[in-house]
């Protein structure tokens, strides 16, 4: 089977962000970029399931600058076939996002779209929701084990107080949540073989996509500080300022 | 921010400040070029972040352990060098032959730094081995190259160098291990070996350890030792492993800090026959050994480095969120306080951190290029100029950052204050690790009196002369920019010193009194180093700054500053060192005993 697992250029994890002082939006200069941690793991999910045999390409897809190509050479550095670059400059939100891999769905004929269940800048945790609506394809979200059996997929899901096993027909799109497995590290060796995988470069027009941003960014602010709590005497008083100051019982 | 990379600067030195470009257009690297080595560094600070910084803290609180008459590592430990092997970093340098990747010099030492700001005693054992397996590569016979290299370029066998025992350290010529040969090809091996870092461990399938001594008969002194290859275990045909080769581990070394390294005393052939296999031909060892101990002298100098930027990245976090104080004239109480970063004093000591870090860096940085030059010339009098430049720097690499990155620690832990004294915070644990730096692999003082004593004079004075032209050219190139001009003059005019106080030691008769000085001397020469390494900075800074890119005008600001701060801060305390050495004083020479404490 063919998978495509789309990934995106995110700042690093371990990068502190800062707020532009203008508040629009979080000041990506000098800063390091990575893929995004959940991609990964769709990255390391596709590529296990080749390794059993069950995949027999993995296209990864990246839309974004000319720098996300890095993050696709990562991918195929672990272990995915080839790459598609639809490049743009611009702001692409999940619908557009979903609706440009839709295209792709269409050409690619795969039969499995993994990615992250969010990406951690935005935190949207909407563009495999909407590519499945947008398919008409069934959806496994916040996956923590996949399994493949007679042509269906059987995703454990993450949800609210536990887990929920469901099967699911083929094709069909998959996000994937943090216990899925642990991403390996590529290695030397297979950074330089990645140099050699064919990377597709395309825009959204090629895929005829309006992706102008459909919401307006009104101001980006850092979280307020923490303050300082209060020591209580007694479980008596705690449960009362939970009752009347916090307001949460 | 990360705290074990600016990888900002990492960028700056191989690509704008030296010529990493020129070195990867080269045929035997041409797989390679920047969007390659990017990918790899972000592997490496991916792997460095995940398995070695995040468990440094937790190996110096639980060092190896000695069990039984063996060593247990902590798992940690084992796991984070797994993760090294599988990435193929063993064999990264090495030619394909090997299963390696060819990879330049410099750009691997890039990827040392990573590990070593990491996790420096966890880095240790990878860096012994592959310094191990560069050795046998180079020396050894080709039947030991394809029994030894392949395993260890896996990672599954680690190497060591056994050189030091516990009466002969600095003084190498005094050592006593004896070699004598069997009938066999092995020659018996016995005697003690002490500080030998890695010598035992639980983590590899078999240690290769590196070993001088004397095949008896043989000339007295340095030019008597020779070099075996000594297997914790011995290898049997198909390299399958037999028995013990009775390389008994005395017992493990309590350190001050590099905790997670084991340090040993190991016993050849106290409990049966130890076998060793010459490496090249008798009495040549010591000549082969510096093949390992110059790459060692300069891997010093870079865990210092990356020692005292581990503290610096920390300290410099931590003066951007600490709350303290006020500035002064400030007397409203009820006013809200400054972090500290906004105290003048805290500046200085960030300042001086980034400028011995960074100046530091910098010379690793460019010795590690003269090396992949070195090897990639065909002129052979630009070659011999290379050698000679690595010869005199190298005393210099291996020892400036010693004294000074360390001083950055110690600025670190103050910054912190109280915190910073504290077992809590790290900057404690990286002084410590740092403070190894100024013993090991030759002394501070074995290091003067090899710059002083030997590398200023070595074939007439070749390897001065190559360093003054280089250095020169550097101010000619400064000259030219307006805002630099006056660094460079300030830098020609203590070159000037350097060479008055070099000649006035030369002059001397008594070899005892001109080498009295040589570590003053070292120092010296050495902030005459820096003060070179941050004028090519400023340089490329200058560079970048009259660009249309204005995304990077802070970091190009604050190289300028470092520039800055170092020609005014700390050059100028060369003047008073140059003429102390060209003054031969003898105050320390002439001190007797007695004159300690009168008795």
């Amino acid at each position: 089977m063919k998978v495509i697992v789309p990934v995106k250029r995110v700042i690093d994890y371990n990068v502190k962000a800062r707020v532009k002082p203008d508040q629009s939006g979080v000041d990506l200069a000098n800063v390091k970029m990575s893929m995004n941690p959940f991609d990964e793991i769709a990255v390391e999910e596709a590529i296990r399931m080749k390794e059993t045999g069950t995949v027999t390409e993995i296209i990864a897809v990246s839309i974004g600058p000319q720098q996300a190509q890095e993050t696709i050479r990562t991918a195929l550095a672990m272990g995915a076939d080839r790459g598609i670059l639809v490049k743009t400059d611009e702001t692409v939100e999940p619908l557009a996002v979903a609706k440009i891999l839709k295209a792709i769905v269409e050409q690619e004929k795969p039969e499995l779209v993994m990615l992250g269940k969010q990406a951690i800048d935005d935190d949207c945790n909407q563009t495999g929701q909407m590519l499945a609506a947008l398919l008409d394809w069934p959806q496994g979200t916040f996956a923590s084990e996949v399994k493949f059996t007679d042509g269906k997929l059987q995703v454990t899901r993450e949800i609210d107080g536990g887990l929920q096993t469901i099967e699911i027909n083929m094709p069909a799109v998959v996000t994937t949540d943090l216990r899925l497995n642990e991403p390996r590290y590529a290695s030397l060796p297979n950074i330089m073989k990645a140099k050699k995988k064919p990377i597709d470069m395309k825009s959204p027009e090629d895929y005829e996509v309006d992706i102008t941003p459909r919401l307006n960014v009104l101001k980006v602010t850092e979280p307020a500080k923490r303050e300082a709590g209060v020591k209580v005497e007694s479980a008596a008083e705690l449960v009362k300022k939970l009752r009347e100051e916090a307001g949460v019982i | 921010m990360s705290m074990i990379v600016d990888r900002r600067n990492v960028d700056f030195l191989l690509y704008e400040v030296f010529d990493t470009q020129k070195i990867l257009s080269a045929p035997i690297y041409q797989n390679f070029d920047r969007d390659a080595v990017t990918a790899i560094l972000d592997m490496a600070q991916a792997i460095a972040e995940d398995k070695y910084f995040s468990c440094s803290a937790d190996i110096d609180v639980n060092e190896p352990r000695f069990v039984d008459g063996g060593v247990l590592v902590p798992s940690v430990i084992k796991d984070a060098l797994a993760a090294y092997a599988e990435a193929g970093f063993f064999a990264a340098t090495f030619s394909e032959e090997w299963g390696g990747m060819q990879l330049p010099w410099h750009i691997y030492v890039q990827i040392s730094n990573l590990f070593t700001c990491a996790n420096t005693s966890i880095n240790s054992y990878a860096f012994l081995t592959v310094a191990n397996a560069n050795v046998i590569n180079t020396f050894g016979s080709d039947a030991q190259q394809a029994l030894y290299l392949p395993p260890m370029l896996e990672g599954r066998w680690f190497g060591t160098m056994c050189l030091s025992e516990p009466q002969a350290g600095s003084s190498l010529a005094d050592i006593k291990t004896k070699a004598e040969p069997t009938e066999d090809d092995y020659y018996r091996i016995t005697g003690t070996k002490m500080w030998i870092s890695g010598g035992d461990q639980d983590i590899s399938e078999n240690i290769i350890h590196l070993v001088l001594a004397r095949i008896p008969g043989g000339p007295p002194g340095v030019k008597g030792i020779s070099l075996f290859i000594v297997p914790k275990i011995r290898v049997e045909s198909g390299r399958s492993l037999g028995e013990l080769n009775n390389v008994g581990l005395s017992g493990l070394i309590h350190k001050m800090g590099n905790r997670g390294t084991t340090n040993t005393i190991l016993n050849f052939g106290e409990g049966g026959e130890c076998r060793g296999y010459l490496i090249g031909e008798p009495h040549k060892g010591l000549q082969y050994m510096f093949h390992m101990m110059n790459e060692a002298r300069i891997a010093v100098g870079q865990g210092s480095v990356m020692s005292a930027q581990a503290g610096y990245l920390y300290s410099l976090d931590y003066a951007r969120q600490r709350p303290q104080g006020r500035l002064p004239g400030e007397k409203e109480p009820s006013s809200p306080q400054v972090t500290i970063i906004e105290h003048a004093d805290v500046k200085r000591m960030l300042m001086a951190q980034k400028a011995y870090v960074e100046g530091g860096a910098a010379l690793i940085a460019y010795c590690a290029q003269l090396i992949d030059q070195e090897k990639l010339v065909t002129d052979s009098t630009e070659k011999k100029r290379l050698a000679l430049l690595l010869e005199i720097l190298t005393p210099v690499a291996k020892s400036w950052p010693s004294e000074f990155c360390l001083e950055a620690n110690k600025l670190a832990i103050q910054v912190l204050g109280g915190y910073g004294y504290t077992r809590e915070y790290p900057v404690e644990r990286f002084y410590r690790d740092n403070r190894l730096n100024l013993i090991h692999e030759g002394t501070h003082a074995i290091h003067g009196i090899d710059l002083l004593g030997r590398k200023v004079r070595m074939q007439g004075g070749a390897a001065l002369s190559v360093f003054l032209e280089e250095i020169s050219k550097s101010v000619e190139d400064g000259a030219g920019y307006e805002s630099i001009a006056p660094f460079a003059s300030t830098l020609q005019n203590t070159i000037t010193n350097l060479i008055e106080a070099s000649e006035a030691v030369l002059a001397e008769d008594s070899l005892r009194r001109q080498l009295a000085n040589a570590t003053i001397y070292l120092d010296a020469f050495g902030h005459v180093v820096i003060a070179w390494m941050w004028l090519l900075q400023s340089i490329a800074a200058t560079e970048g700054l009259s660009g249309n890119d204005v995304v990077d005008a802070h970091f190009y600001e604050g190289k300028l500053k470092a520039c800055r701060f170092f020609f005014t801060y700390e050059l100028p305390k060369t003047k008073a060192q140059f003429d102390l050495v060209a003054s031969l004083d003898d105050t320390c020479l002439n001190a007797e005993a007695t004159h300690f404490i009168g008795v």
